[in-house]
């Protein structure tokens, strides 16, 4: 089997998850909740079992909205069959207990309306918590690719293998953040805080996975000295196949399981969570030891060539 | 060789033993062999939720001052105690209140489906004045200016207002000299009327049913403020005293006679709930920090049930399939990983409950997470014992290689994940982002725990069953 052969090919596969991601972020940007820019989620569920029509909801907002409370234009969502979670600016109690009120009488239909969830966030809360999100990832980046040159020390370039760990890294924090765009722009799901830990995640499965793979490469370059580095990365590479599969497995399994029969609440998690983490083991396997043939035969030298180089490996 | 892995097991089956009981019991009782009365140990493990399992409020709260002004700690968390303590008196269980630095307090309330009257309690500054209205009363619920520091950050520390100075850019007094002698009567400008006390002078308060209707609150003053308070009603009889709640006026009693005893009452339109609030305030005094909520989540009791099982439903699903995947795909070593991962999650589940981590969805998914890297390491290992059988050598000699060449990878793979959730508990810490804070605690607590069941427990036990069966040499087993 001969992965490093077709490393261009397996590039260009993420390329075409990647770029559609980067364009929905351009076009549409990614759909924040209101753990990040501030406000109010409403989510009620309807003992009647028949929740209000969206345009219904967005009235009575529209009707209670003050020039000191502007809640006009709610975003309006149902959430299985019997509730409605509706996103405003920020709103206050009394306020909220009026909403529920109006709910109750105009579209409970004789029944209770009950409060499932209230979540209310300030503006300058979530911009921060925004701020300092990046400001972890890149620390934690930061002391990943300090922690594998420490302890890739023993091979040439020890360096090459953090940076190559932390682009494939960065790989999966673009597919994931663009994939969140692409189905939140047509779903209407929002990253919230619950994202930003499915992210965190992908982040540290996605390094485990790379080193995993590195760690082979580290072991073969210090036994086959003499053979073509190419060759090594990719015998390397096989080598680990079983590993990198079974290991795929079990963690979707286990997160299979939760999509399917955890709550709704944490659904959205651990759909991002199974993209991610399929990405994961993909750029560790088809991204991250490429990387390190592409910077060995420093091939960027060839890439604005006319005649493309004979010979890959 | 073998010998030195049988010492493991003094270790491996107690914690066994050990995890099964705690798992199994809510509360742990070792009694004292000494004294039968006492016990040594005696603690309730019951498995704590956080509230987006079991429902509840959970609030930020945050210091309202200017961004650039500092926080004390200290003052952080006095303004913590006197909130707890304000909370636990409005009869709200197991509220767990925790300073996130440098300006952040979170307040979680579980079970707590009227959060409303709690924010609002929590709120209040509770700047109690006793404010000399000479001989015209203003009606009550008149807001009104007095001389002392309308700025809510001071502390009350004094007993008289004399020493206090004030924030000249919050309340211009046109008088000069800020600092009368509380038994004066000064020349007050028409809106500004001259504090005599603050509740800081309050020994005691009590709310009691009033007489002809209603409650009233009773309070006692501090010795040094009892004199003070006669001296001031001696000389201020068919005079007016108004009490004052964060410059509100709650009543206006007129002074009949000369007050010694250091008791007085207030009275005003309280219902019990209101009386008792008020009593609260009084009682726990004002924030040293003013505060002010900016972020409130609450979960309904039923939502968070529904979580509950549904999670659990999904773990015992996900942990069988990879049972039986691991039996099935690695043969006698994936059994024995299958009693290595029982192992496992039985030890984190007792971790949960001794130490104790709240459970929340994110936490699940934390552990549910860490079970996959669990069984990512053995099955590095396995693998690594498979390419050592293949490559010729004996049982024994592959099953050493396969655990020493599989470490690095192990170590280094781990250590990543570990230093991710480093950051990610800093990172939890400072929001008072509970989610995110559950999620890398029982992450990190199950690759700690899954180096010792993937790597000691899986060898050991193998060992055991090898030298058991007395059989050296069954490739099939292996899965090859």
């Amino acid at each position: 089997m001969n992965i490093i052969k077709f490393r261009y090919i397996y590039f260009g596969i993420s390329l075409l998850v990647i770029v559609p991601g980067i364009i929905a972020l351009i076009l549409w940007g990614l759909p924040l909740g209101i753990d990040f820019t501030g406000g109010s989620l409403l989510e009620v569920q309807f003992a009647s079992g028949q929740p209000p029509a969206i345009a219904d909801v967005m009235a009575l907002y529209n009707e209670m909205s003050t020039s000191l409370a502007d809640i006009s234009n709610p975003l309006v969502q149902p959430v299985g069959t019997d509730s409605l979670s509706i996103r405003s600016k920020e709103i206050n109690d009394a306020l909220k207990t009026q909403i529920v009120a109006a709910l109750k009488d105009r579209f409970g239909g004789g029944q209770d309306v009950t409060i499932m969830n209230f979540t209310q966030v300030s503006a300058v809360i979530g911009q921060e918590i925004a701020i300092r999100a990046a400001g972890a990832v890149a620390l934690a980046a930061l002391a990943i690719l300090l922690y594998i040159t420490y302890a890739f020390r023993g091979v040439q370039h020890a360096f090459r293998y953090g940076t190559a760990a932390i682009i494939a890294m960065l790989h999966d924090v673009l597919v994931v953040v663009g994939v969140e765009a692409i189905i939140g722009h047509f779903l209407g799901w929002q990253a919230d805080s619950l994202f930003l830990t499915a992210l965190l995640t992908v982040i540290g499965f996605s390094v485990h996975d790379t080193i995993v793979v590195f760690d082979r490469i580290r072991e073969n370059s210090n036994l086959y000295r003499r053979v073509d580095y190419a060759t090594v990365v990719n015998h390397s590479i096989v080598q680990t196949l079983d590993r990198s599969i079974n290991t795929q497995l079990t963690v979707m399994i286990t997160l299979l399981a939760l999509a399917l029969f955890g709550g709704a609440s944490i659904r959205h998690f651990v759909i991002i969570l199974i993209i991610g983490i399929f990405s994961g083991t993909y750029s560790s396997i088809f991204n991250a030891p490429p990387i390190l043939t592409v910077w060995e035969n420093k091939e960027w030298r060839n890439w604005f060539r006319r005649k493309p180089k004979t010979e890959m490996i | 060789m073998n010998r030195r892995q049988y010492k493991w097991l003094f270790l491996i089956i107690p914690l066994i033993a050990l995890a099964i009981w705690v798992d199994l019991s809510k509360q742990i009782t070792i009694p004292n062999p000494f004294n039968s009365q006492t016990s040594l140990i005696n603690r309730n493990v019951q498995t704590q939720l956080g509230l987006d399992l079991r429902g509840g409020l959970q609030v930020l709260l945050e210091a309202d001052l200017p961004a650039n002004a500092t926080v004390s700690s200290g003052d952080l968390s006095v303004t913590r105690q006197i909130l707890e303590s304000r909370a636990n008196a409005l009869g709200v269980s197991e509220v767990v209140m925790q300073v996130a630095p440098p300006r952040r307090i979170v307040a979680e309330f579980p079970g707590l489906q009227d959060p409303e009257q709690v924010i609002a309690s929590l709120q209040q500054t509770g700047l109690l004045e006793f404010v000399d209205m000479g001989s015209t009363p203003v009606a009550a619920g008149t807001i009104i200016q007095t001389d002392y520091g309308t700025s809510t950050t001071s502390t009350i520390t004094t007993d008289t207002p004399a020493t206090t100075t004030e924030a000249p850019s919050i309340t211009p007094t046109t008088d000069p000299s800020a600092t009368p002698a509380p038994t004066e009567t000064p020349a007050p400008t028409p809106t500004i009327y001259h504090t005599i006390m603050t509740g800081a002078a309050l020994n005691s308060v009590n709310v009691q049913a009033g007489q002809l209707s209603g409650f009233v609150i009773a309070f006692t003053l501090k010795s040094d403020s009892a004199t003070m308070f006669a001296d001031f009603t001696g000389s201020h009889i068919n005079q007016y005293l108004a009490i004052v709640l964060d410059k509100r006026v709650i009543s206006v009693p007129s002074i009949n006679d000369q007050i010694t005893g250091g008791q007085g009452i207030i009275q005003g339109s309280f219902t019990q709930d209101s009386a008792n609030t008020l009593a609260i305030q009084l009682r726990y005094g004002s924030l040293p920090v003013p505060i002010k909520v900016v972020e409130s989540r609450s979960v309904g009791a039923t939502l968070g049930a529904e979580s509950v099982s549904r999670s659990v439903i999904a773990g015992i699903i996900g942990l069988l399939v990879i049972i039986i995947f691991m039996g099935l795909y690695y043969r006698l070593p994936g059994l024995i990983a299958d009693v290595a991962l029982v192992t496992f999650a039985l030890i984190c589940l007792m971790l949960y409950k001794l130490i104790p981590v709240v459970l929340t969805l994110s936490g699940i998914a934390g552990f549910i997470l860490s079970i996959g890297m669990a069984v990512d390491a053995n099955i590095l290992i396995f693998e690594r014992l498979k390419e050592e059988l293949r490559a010729g050598r004996t049982l024994r000699q592959a099953i050493d290689l396969g655990w020493k060449r599989a470490w690095p990878s192990i170590r280094d793979s781990n250590s990543s994940t570990l230093i991710t959730c480093i950051i990610l508990f800093w990172f939890g810490s400072t929001f008072g982002a509970s989610a995110v804070k559950g999620f890398a605690l029982t992450l990190a607590l199950g690759v700690g725990i899954s180096l010792f069941t993937a790597i000691i427990v899986t060898r050991t036990f193998l060992h055991v069953v090898l030298d058991t069966i007395k059989s050296t040499e069954h490739p099939r087993w292996f899965g090859i």
